[in-house]
Parts: C-alpha cells; structure tokens; sequence
C-alpha cells in the first residue's frame, strides 16, 4: 500500500517520523536501541548481518543498516536519535552524521553551521505551495539552498 | 500555599552537556553560549525556587519506541541521570519532590490531562543540560524537580493548545497545594533546528525571534499554530518548541520579561533562552486602586497609555 500523505510530506528533504513510520521501522528502532549495551555492540561488531537477524527487518532496511545509509534507514522507519545510537557505535559524531544526511563533508556542515545555518528560504516546500506564516508571500526558492537539500528520493 | 513564580525556557542541545562534562565552556565557541546564561544563572540563585517543575522531552532514554506515553510525569523521590551510550552525565542525582508530584497528578488527571504517572525513571541531556545552564555545576542540585516528559519524537507531538491547557491545570494544581512552596516551571528544547535527514541544519532566526516575542506578549497566538508550521519553519525537530506553551500556560496571561537570551548556533541548533515572571500581586499598584472595567473603557476613551499603566 502506498504511503497515505500528509502535508509535512511536502517538507523537502525531511522525513517526519509518524506513527506508519514507526510502525514500519521498530525493528530498526529496536536494532539501535539495543546498541546501548556495549557487548550488544561487539556482537554487531562481529558479524553484523548475523546481528540484525534478530530484529525482523525487511531486506530493504537491512541493507540501509549495512550499507549506513541514514537517510534511507529514516525514510524506512528508524529515527533519528535512534540511528544516532549506530553513529555512535562505530565512532562517529554527531556532526559526522548530519554531514553524510545532507551530502556535505564534516568540515563543510560545521561551516554551514557557524555561518548561521542552512537558510529557510527556498527549502520550505517541494510543491512551492507551503509559505511563510508571516511574511504573506512565498520567498523566492534559492538555487543553491535548494539544492543543498534536495532529497534523492524527494 | 504553593505558588508558580515564574517561567524559564532553554534550549537542552546535548553538545553544552558535553561541552561542560569535557571542560570546553572556555573555548570562544561554547564561551559564547554559556556567557548568555550567566545572567540567568544570578536570577535563579537570587529567585531560590523551592521545586522546579521542567517540562522536557526524552531522547530515546528512558523511552525507546516499547512505551511512547505523551505526558509522563515523574512522580518518584529521585531520577538518576541515564547512560546515553557514553555512560551516565556527571551531574547529581536529580531529587524529586513526590508529594507535589502526586497531588498534580491527582489534579490534573481530575481536569481530563490523562497523564502517564512514573514512579521510576532516568533523565537525559534533555532534562540535565536545562539544569546546568540554570545553576552551574552544583554537586547537588538546589532545588527538587518534578520532570515533565512530552512525546515530541514521535508524530504527532501533542498540540501547542493542549500543551498550554496543562500548563494552566499544572498552575491550577500547584496553586491549590498547602504547603508554601516557590515553583518555577521550565520549558526545554528548540529553537529552530533539524537534525535529520537532506535538510538537517536548518536555521530560521526571524522565527525564533518572533516566537520568544509571542511566548512573552501574545503566547494565545502561538496556541494554534499547526504542527507542520513547526517542522516547515523551524526544522523537524523544532517542533520541541510546544513544550515551552506548557511553560507559559501555567503563568498568569500578563508578565514581565526580565531577560532573553538568542545565539547560533550550538552545534546544529539555535539556543533561545527566556525569563518569564508573574507579576507580584498588588506590589506595583500598592496605594493604588485596580481601576474598574467601566473606568478602564472611560480611560481607554481617552488615552491608550492610561489603560495600559492602569493594569500594571
């Protein structure tokens, strides 16, 4: 069945994560929870796919965990202050992470960062239908912002 | 009888957590972020709240995805600080104050909030990083705490009006609690930041800053603000930013703005930071009569700046 849409599905680059969602990756959820405990983290360690046998995840989440695809471990489910706890458990800031979701170098995001962040203008919407609550009109997209953010599978 | 004297918003980004436990405060970077707290910092020791009450949200914690209660509160005598993977934050236990606990929970639950009561729990950065920036790094904390769980991980969080509701039925509670009691009410998470996926990173300043001015003066305008509004202005994970509308319902509708605090960013996050004070009753206007509605809409007649100084 394909997923039911929302209006946050017209948020660019974003994937809201909602009780379909939930219900969908709680194996994936799960998964990363358990990362917690260090021995949980050397069995993963160890043979990862063997690991993941435990969780019932589907062969598409599968691959996302394995291949550290955090983007598509979000759209499949997981969330993201759980996949964090994978981050972490192979030695990676946070920063490093957000780095990989928006397909930018460490170095490049902290840039972004300290230069303000990444600009509103142009990434409300993928439709061009959401506008800012105050200012009345729609801010012009702004090619570079946009695509920054663009989502491969947005 | 215990009284809500005032309200405190902060951001709990889990960086300034570590940046404190790794003694990185005196760097130019974190300098910038703690230096907006130092103020705040005299208030609460010069304020001395008996008991907080800190509105917050758990990050995957105490709560994995097995229990996702949308209001918990924290009923018991003491919340240990969790292990987020990097072992247990070095701050004190946080000590409850389980008496007031249970006579808001009876409250609150009887005016229809169906709260999940919880008598064991441990508290992440999201609770603890609030605590540091308020009053340092105590080895015991100076005040008990009743935390305030909110589901604001999984969708839908719970509305901004109903999150303003509680916090009237929280004020409610407290006020009809007998013994004397200073309660400052805090609200945690936001500003504007989106820690996930192709747009993480986001920042929308001129959203922030007209949040705090709306929490301050107008907070009925924030009420019904739509969730997607949230995640589309100040990223997904800015919607943490309802939980500061519990905060603000437990204060009276009028208060005093005694200091605000706004920096980028805090590893991916704006921090925002707002003191809220009730308004001591009869303190201003001592010697001076509460016009009545019908003078005041005689006054207001006349002159808009009469109808304004006649309510302080």
């Amino acid at each position: 069945m394909a997923r039911e849409q929302h209006d946050y599905d017209d948020i660019p680059g974003t994937f809201v994560f909602d009780q379909e969602r939930s219900r969908q990756g709680f194996g994936i959820n799960m998964f990363c929870m358990s990362l917690m405990k260090d021995e949980n983290r050397k069995a993963f360690k160890a043979n990862e796919a063997e690991y993941l046998k435990k969780f019932n995840l589907t062969p598409e989440q599968t691959e996302a965990v394995l291949k550290r695809d955090y983007n598509r471990m979000l759209e499949l489910g997981g969330n993201i202050y759980f996949t964090a706890k994978l981050g972490a458990t192979d030695g990676h800031s946070f920063q490093h992470l957000a780095a990989v979701m928006t397909g930018s170098t460490q170095e490049g995001y902290a840039k972004m960062m300290l230069g303000g962040g990444r600009p509103v203008e142009g990434n409300r919407s993928k439709t061009g239908k959401g506008k800012p609550a105050k200012a009345g009109k729609a801010a012009k997209p702004r090619a570079k912002a946009r695509s920054k953010s663009r989502s491969k599978r947005g | 009888m215990a009284r809500i004297i005032a309200g405190v918003t902060s951001s709990h980004v889990p960086a300034i957590g570590a940046a404190i436990d790794n003694h990185r405060t005196e760097e130019p970077y974190w300098k910038r972020v703690f230096s907006g707290f130092e103020k705040s910092k005299e208030w609460m020791a010069k304020t001395k709240p008996d008991v907080c009450i800190v509105v917050y949200n758990d990050h995957a914690s105490a709560f994995s995805v097995e229990m996702v209660p949308t209001f918990a509160l924290g009923c018991a005598a003491e919340f240990p600080p969790a292990d987020e993977g990097w072992g247990p934050r070095p701050v004190p236990v946080v000590k409850g104050h389980p008496q007031l606990a249970a006579h808001i929970a009876q409250s609150v639950i009887l005016d229809e909030f169906d709260l999940t009561v919880v008598n064991k729990m441990e508290v992440d950065h999201g609770l603890t990083v609030p605590m540091n920036l308020l009053f340092g790094s105590p080895n015991e904390w100076p005040c008990r705490v009743i935390p305030l769980a909110v589901n604001v991980v999984l969708y839908p969080p719970p509305t901004g009006h109903r999150c303003f509701m509680l916090g009237k039925a929280i004020r409610k509670a407290v006020q009809s609690y007998p013994e004397d009691l200073r309660v400052v009410v805090m609200g945690t998470g936001g500003m504007s930041h989106q820690i996930s996926g192709p747009r993480a990173g986001l920042i929308n300043s001129k959203f922030d800053k007209a949040f705090l001015d709306n929490l301050s003066k107008d907070p009925k305008k924030l009420m019904r603000m739509p969730h997607v509004e949230y995640m589309r202005e100040a990223g997904a994970e800015g919607i943490e930013m309802v939980m500061w509308l519990v905060m603000r319902g437990a204060l009276d509708d009028k208060v005093d703005e005694v200091y605000r605090f706004y920096t980028v960013p805090a590893s991916n996050t704006a921090v925002g930071h707002i003191i809220l004070e009730n308004r001591v009753r009869g303190a201003k206007a001592a010697g001076k009569r509460r016009p009545t509605a019908g003078k005041l809409k005689r006054a207001a007649a006349r002159a808009k700046t009469t109808i304004i100084r006649g309510q302080r």
